[in-house]
């Protein structure tokens, strides 16, 4: 039976076939060709669609927010009353205290529990557990994180620095224990193999081959989760609120950009308009100059 | 048209048959049958004899490690069927065998590696210097660094190549500076990678080539120290002129050292090892000097393999 298939199969390939030209079925390729077009057609004009909003927003942010950087002492004075003349200094303070406090809390939270799932927890219970709840987080609206902050640290008390870090740290955590995990199990099991095989510990394991190799990518994590909390405005309006001035006192309502941009683009007033576009552009020029800090370290990681 | 349904069918019998046929190597493997043979196609281990205790070289040198009634499984799969062997102190034993024959596996439970992943376990012993390893109370970190072992990719740290080779000492020796430099010159020189890395040091270990990378990795487990050193298949991703350089080094390991090693290429097993053994289906075929196992090898299947009928 084997022997007789592989003689049809000898009669088979023994026949001479025609030049590929000759008998290719044109139409199905014109056919294919035609789609192609099309397909593409429609992506670019997608991507075209994307693109003239997206400029249209940045021309418009650059335009205004620079009129506002050049007329206004925007580093020098604190915000002002309206039709007065004023800047930003107060906000910019805040927030960067603000979300550098955020960061500080969050990210040793995030990467341990990030090394938990990644190194640990292996198809457990409780990493199964953590790794759905995280992903809930992951997508909670912030607004809701800032109620649930507004409920723990200020009713009853006041609003305060304090909370509103505790606010931007809940959004940090759930970023920095994905990109965490993530990027841990990256590393190649065989490096790992490699260290046991030599009688490594885990701990050092850890400390000393995975998190190394990993590191790139972790610092990324970190830069992407501060990109996304300098720009978020609801977790701080219940927390952090707002203050006309000048204060490095966590305790007390602390000045934001976010919150500034909400007042004061919302008020008839031009000079709060001008100052508003000015927040928007420092807020965006914050979050491009971190990303593309980002991209830097974590392609570093690469051509090394 | 009609013949080419009927190939069709033709082919989804040939399967069906070699399926049927796997299926019954495995389920059968330990019954001695020895009937039919098919000419030029897989040997079933169906018709091969599993080495027993008894079947042991004699005369051999005392064992460093002995392993008595050994299977091992991934899950429901059984990768090694009753292993027993011996592995002789301060001599070279390599394992050979086709692809997926268990040679590695069985290198990995000499220290324990499996231990890493859920779902494998190994029943039996393996017993080093008469101490059961597999026995719960022993802690793997002390064994592993007593048993070293080289991968077939390289996997250097990401630190500088000084560190690579350093790191495993640091763990569980405390060196001064110069004793430590004289350990990572002497590991390096063994593994034919000085010369070409003296200069830098400082370097990052990954900036090293694929071949440099293996032989970094051949240093760092060379310098430990330890008693055994498995190799699992080390020379495969390395030129002639490294390899040679790594066989001279298993040479002159073997002085103090107990070595087990890993390999496809059986000039390799020939050249570097005093004992062979091989491996078939998750059976230990046949164990015994490698001239003898060259020469005049007590099965049939080994001698198929050896000469090449199959494999």
């Amino acid at each position: 039976m084997t022997l007789a298939t592989v003689t049809t199969d000898n009669d088979q390939t023994s026949q001479p076939t025609s030049r590929f030209e000759d008998r290719y079925n044109k139409r199905l390729y014109h056919k294919r060709r035609l789609i192609n077009r099309l397909g593409l057609g429609f992506a670019i004009s997608a991507i075209a669609f994307g693109l003239f909003w997206l400029t249209w927003i940045l021309l418009t942010l650059f335009v205004e927010g620079f009129q506002g950087l050049i007329e206004m002492p925007v580093f020098m004075a604190d915000t002002p009353p309206p039709m007065g003349d004023g800047g930003l200094r107060n906000a910019i303070i805040g927030s960067l205290m603000i979300a550098l406090l955020g960061l500080a809390i969050g990210t040793p939270v995030g990467m341990m529990a990030g090394i938990y799932l990644a190194e640990f927890s292996q198809g457990s219970l409780l990493g199964k557990v953590t790794r759905f709840l995280n992903d809930i987080l992951l997508s909670a609206p912030s607004i809701v994180i800032g109620l649930f902050v507004y409920a723990l640290m200020v009713k009853g008390q006041s609003f305060s620095g304090w909370a509103g870090a505790v606010a931007l740290a809940l959004i940090v955590i759930p970023i920095v224990v994905r990109t965490t995990e993530n990027m841990l199990n990256l590393v190649p099991n065989t490096l790992r193999e490699a260290a046991y095989a030599l009688g490594t510990p885990k701990w050092k394991l850890i400390s000393t081959v995975t998190l190394k190799a990993a590191k790139a990518g972790l610092t990324t994590g970190v830069l992407l989760a501060f990109a996304r909390i300098t720009g978020e405005t609801a977790p701080l309006l219940f927390t952090a609120l707002n203050n006309q001035y000048f204060s490095t006192d966590m305790s007390q309502p602390m000045a934001n950009l976010p919150n500034t941009i909400y007042q004061f683009a919302m008020s008839p007033y031009d000079n709060w308009h001008a100052l508003a576009w000015a927040a928007a552009l420092l807020i965006t020029m914050t979050v491009l100059i971190v990303n593309i800090l980002a991209r830097f370290i974590g392609g570093k990681d690469h051509t090394r | 048209m009609t013949d080419l349904l009927e190939r069709k069918a033709v082919k989804q019998e040939n399967k069906q048959n070699v399926s049927q046929r796997g299926l019954f190597g495995q389920s059968f493997s330990n019954i001695d049958q020895g009937s039919q043979k098919h000419q030029g196609q897989q040997p079933d281990s169906a018709f091969l004899t599993q080495q027993t205790v008894a079947d042991i070289p004699q005369h051999m040198p005392p064992a460093k490690m002995s392993i008595r009634d050994l299977n091992f499984y991934y899950g429901d799969f059984q990768a090694l069927k009753n292993i027993n062997i011996d592995i002789p102190d301060k001599k070279v034993t390599a394992f050979i065998g086709p692809s997926g024959c268990g040679k590695s596996t069985l290198l990995r439970t000499f220290n324990r590696m499996y231990d890493l992943y859920p779902g494998m376990r190994a029943e039996g012993n393996i017993n080093l210097d008469g101490k059961n390893i597999l026995g719960k109370d022993i802690d793997v970190n002390l064994l592993r660094a007593q048993v070293g072992m080289v991968f077939q990719k390289p996997t250097p740290f990401p630190m500088s190549i000084y560190d690579n080779v350093a790191f495993g000492v640091r763990l569980y020796e405390k060196l001064s500076k110069a004793e430590m430099d004289n350990r990572v010159e002497w590991a390096l020189k063994k593994a034919a990678l000085w010369l070409e890395v003296k200069d830098k040091l400082r370097a990052s270990g990954l900036s090293l080539s694929g071949g440099q990378q293996q032989r970094l990795c051949i240093a760092r487990g060379v310098a430990t120290k330890p008693e055994v050193l498995l190799l699992d298949e080390p020379t495969s991703a390395l030129d002639p002129i490294s390899t040679g350089a790594i066989e001279e080094l298993i040479t002159d390991l073997k002085n103090d050292y107990t070595i087990a090693i890993v390999t496809h290429n059986m000039q390799q097993a020939a050249r570097v090892s005093d004992y062979t053994a091989y491996m078939y289906l998750g059976d230990m075929v046949e164990m015994g000097e490698t001239d003898q196992i060259f020469t005049n090898p007590a099965q049939k299947a080994t001698e198929d393999y050896i000469t090449g009928r199959y494999g």
